[in-house]
């Protein structure tokens, strides 16, 4: 049964890539195919693997996971200001960073559970947004945002990049704004992907159920549940320091606001919509919250005509001015009420409501679909 | 086990959805390049070109913004055609046909800048690459018009700065493809100064509250070299953060302070909320620990603002780009064209953004190209008048407009709801001049 389970998580990982190396191509249709849109799609995929790995395992509610990501964005530019365009640098030291803070701050806040770890995580994002709005403008540029500069060192390649005006991230010479950005983007999000599946399958992963459905039981048969839990809180953090990190590759510039308690919550929010504690769950919540943020604020009053031009006129002006409502600056709303949707009728999020389609195409035991909800 | 009866059903499917999309649409994997053309979102044959129009719609500098989009969306249509045709009738000189932009129809789209950085380039991007814009125009914050200056350097597109009045945008942080009308702090300070001595003497002593980013601190410090210069001294200046709301901590400490003038490095909302606290407060009737009456100074004013704070604006001096009570023919009839349009006159976020709409499309015509190489060649050194401001230059070294300065002040007896500011003085370009290099920074290759 091991051999056979394997298989099918080496063919699950080669449909995973497929889907995510062709998005370019499958969202054309819906108007969601350019770089920078592809590229937030893969980055807030990560971001949310990362954090569904300590929410969706242990039942640890985050509030400050966007402190992890605004380090991830700092330490990078950083790293390309003083060191070198190459995002590798970038990345790696980014993810570090964001880890090391994820002990200090988890060592604190895992003393308490529940709610009041939410609250002591949500303290500490507060803090640090802080910090890097005002205390720390030294280090992070404050409201202005932290931006490469001509007159930056870049120890290491300084020389190369010299007189061209302001350079860009590279990848051993590769641009990485656009397609190639993108595609980096998603080699990493495929590589985050194995990861998580590999803890989901590990049995450092079934610890961390069984923290989430009866940590006491778990005391009392010997387990000292602390170690796990940090290791969880810090794996997520570094996967949102890796997000960050990425953030800042595709886009040199880091500000404060990515570090928001806004930030956090979007990452709950992209977690419980698209499936808590599944594995594919929160990429299509983080997808699908981004495609709501980019493409539905875009629509304004003449794109609305267009769709609605096949009405009578009198008619077409009232749809137009209802639907008006929902898209554009309203484009929360329409979030809003579907999170509700969700929340009410799918608890299990979008993964769950992908099963009950398929549940009614096909015979299915309701104990395994159950199962899934979870 | 059933996780993996899991992967089994769910495997089927997207084997399916896979498959049929590599299938489907393999041969366009190759052709998306966007910029395959001779620059940047080329039009090309196309009937029509895209401006973006990224303006804030949320944050402190909505209100700004909106009236940005407004002049933008009135820009649009003269140049259309439509409309009575604005400032084409007194443009100088004067290249536009009415027939849209090198005979191509106007479009435009829209963002939200949310009055932040990232958000900005967000949208920006969105524009650039998704909508395919040819030009992105837009600002309101100095901090947003940077970055996104930046971002449209990066990608070879033509970016025309809405309201920005930090120093940076063209000092420091210049670009070769960013270019801009509004002036900068530097001016404010030296127009301010020579009326700062004759109504409030030579010691004085000065108060800065100043909004944490880059035009905060460029801002503060053009009125403190400028007001240092008169023999003015300054206290440690106090920075706050864009979204603060509540002042009223901060003018308790203004209050207990050595100082006796008060320096609102503020702008929109910050500024309406600040100046609220001020007189709250009873700052502007209190005798300051110097013996001499409390006097409060806001270096960038608009009417905007002004309607914002109500009468607690009154008597106070600042300075403008522009003001819809100017004389001239240019003014007169922007103002006509926007409150027919509206119902009300513009703001001077409104006026700059549209004559930077008015400039780039002119520019385009006199270069007949849309290859910015082409049109930042056209826009370098380029001379005009009738747009409001008098003669004007935009100088080729920074890409910096230079233009009279309006010193103003809140109107004691405003005879309508708009007569808010009045002009104290229109202060020559030759004054608010300065060296080219003083600000540092490279525009960098076309």
């Amino acid at each position: 049964m091991n051999s056979q389970s394997k298989n099918k998580d080496i063919r699950l990982m080669a449909i995973f890539s497929v889907i995510v190396l062709t998005a370019p191509i499958w969202l054309e249709p819906l108007g969601a195919s350019y770089p920078a849109l592809l590229q937030k799609f893969a980055i807030f995929g990560i971001f949310a693997i990362g954090f569904n790995i300590l929410f969706g395992l242990t039942g640890y509610l985050s509030f400050g996971h966007a402190t992890f990501l605004g380090v991830g964005s700092y330490t990078a530019v950083w790293s390309f200001k003083l060191l070198s365009m190459n995002v590798i640098p970038g990345v790696i030291f980014g993810t570090i960073l964001a880890g090391m803070l994820a002990v200090l701050i988890g060592y604190v806040s895992l003393r308490r559970s529940g709610i009041y770890f939410s609250i002591l995580t949500l303290a500490f994002a507060q803090m640090s947004y802080n910090l890097a709005y005002s205390v720390l403008t030294p280090i992070t540029n404050g409201e202005t945002s932290l931006q490469l500069a001509l007159d930056d060192p870049r120890i290491f390649d300084a020389a190369r990049t010299a007189s061209q005006g302001l350079p860009s991230t590279e990848l051993f010479g590769l641009k990485m704004s656009g397609y190639p950005g993108f595609y980096f983007c998603a080699v990493v999000l495929i590589i985050a992907f194995y990861i998580s599946m590999r803890i989901f399958r590990s049995p450092f992963g079934l610890k961390l159920r069984a923290i989430k459905s009866n940590q006491t039981r778990m005391k009392y048969i010997g387990f000292n549940t602390r170690p796990y839990l940090l290791w969880a809180f810090v794996i997520s953090g570094m996967y949102a320091g890796l997000a960050g990190s990425l953030m800042a590759v595709t886009d040199p510039l880091a500000g404060a606001e990515r570090m928001q308690w806004t930030a956090s919550g979007e990452v709950v929010l992209m977690t419980i919509l698209g499936g808590l504690g599944t594995l594919i769950g929160p990429i299509i919540g983080a997808g699908v919250i981004k495609y709501f943020e980019n493409i539905f604020s875009a629509f304004n009053e003449n794109v609305l005509h267009n769709i609605f031009s096949f009405l009578p006129d009198g008619l077409e002006n009232v749809v137009v001015q209802v639907a008006g409502l929902f898209v554009g600056s309203g484009w929360h709303l329409t979030l809003g009420l579907l999170f509700m949707i969700v929340v009410i009728f799918l608890p299990g999020g979008i993964v769950e409501g992908i099963e009950k389609i398929r549940a009614r195409f096909r015979r299915t035991s309701p104990a395994s679909s159950s199962e899934k909800s979870e | 086990m059933s996780d993996f009866k899991k992967f089994n059903r769910r495997e089927a499917l997207k084997l399916g959805v896979a498959g049929a999309a590599f299938i489907g649409a393999t041969p366009l994997f190759f052709n998306k390049d966007a910029w395959a053309a001779g620059f940047a979102n080329d039009p090309g044959n196309s009937k029509s070109v895209i401006l973006g129009f990224n303006v804030p719609q949320t944050g402190a500098y909505s209100e700004e913004g909106k009236d940005e989009l407004r002049a933008y969306k009135l820009a649009v249509e003269h140049l259309n055609g439509g409309g009575d045709g604005g400032l084409m009738h007194t443009m100088k000189p004067m290249n536009l046909t009415g027939n849209g932009i090198l005979g191509k129809k106007v479009e435009f789209v829209t963002g939200d800048t949310q009055t932040k950085a990232p958000a900005a380039r967000d949208s920006a991007k969105r524009m650039i690459e998704k909508d395919g814009a040819i030009m992105v125009t837009g600002g309101s914050s100095s901090g947003v018009a940077i970055a996104v200056q930046g971002l449209c350097n990066e990608a070879k597109i033509m970016f025309m700065a809405g309201l920005t009045h930090s120093n940076d945008t063209t000092g420091k942080d210049k670009k070769r493809y960013g270019f801009r009308h509004f002036f900068n702090a530097y001016m404010s300070g030296q127009a301010l100064a020579p009326i700062l001595r004759e109504e409030y003497g030579t010691d004085r002593r000065a108060y800065h509250l100043t909004a944490d980013y880059s035009w905060g601190w460029t801002q503060e410090e053009s009125i403190k070299n400028a007001t240092e210069k008169l023999g003015w001294t300054t206290e440690i200046p106090v920075r706050t953060p864009l979204t603060q709301t509540d002042f009223s901590s901060y003018i308790t400490q203004v209050i207990n302070s050595e100082a006796d003038v008060l320096v609102l490095n503020h702008y929109g909302k910050n500024m309406n909320d600040s100046l609220a606290s001020a007189v709250q407060f009873g700052l502007r009737d209190k005798i300051a620990k110097t013996g001499k009456k409390w006097e409060v100074i806001v270096p960038l004013f608009s009417r905007k603002m002004a309607q914002g704070s109500g009468d607690d604006i009154k008597g106070i001096l600042g300075s403008t780009n522009w003001n819809w009570s100017l004389p001239d023919d240019a003014s007169k009839a922007f103002v006509k064209s926007f409150a027919n349009k509206y119902g009300f006159p513009p703001s001077m976020a409104a006026h700059t953004c549209y004559v930077q709409t008015m400039l780039y499309a002119d520019a385009c015509e006199r270069a007949g190209t849309f290859n910015p190489a082409g049109v930042i060649e056209a826009l370098e050194g380029h001379k005009f008048d009738g747009m409001g401001n008098g003669p004007t230059e935009y100088r080729a070294e920074d890409h910096q407009c230079f233009k009279d300065v309006l010193v103003v002040r809140g109107n004691e007896n405003p005879s309508t709801q708009f007569d808010l500011l009045k002009v104290v003085k229109v202060v020559p370009r030759a004054q608010v001049e300065y060296d080219a290099s003083m600000f540092g920074g490279d525009l960098g290759p076309v």
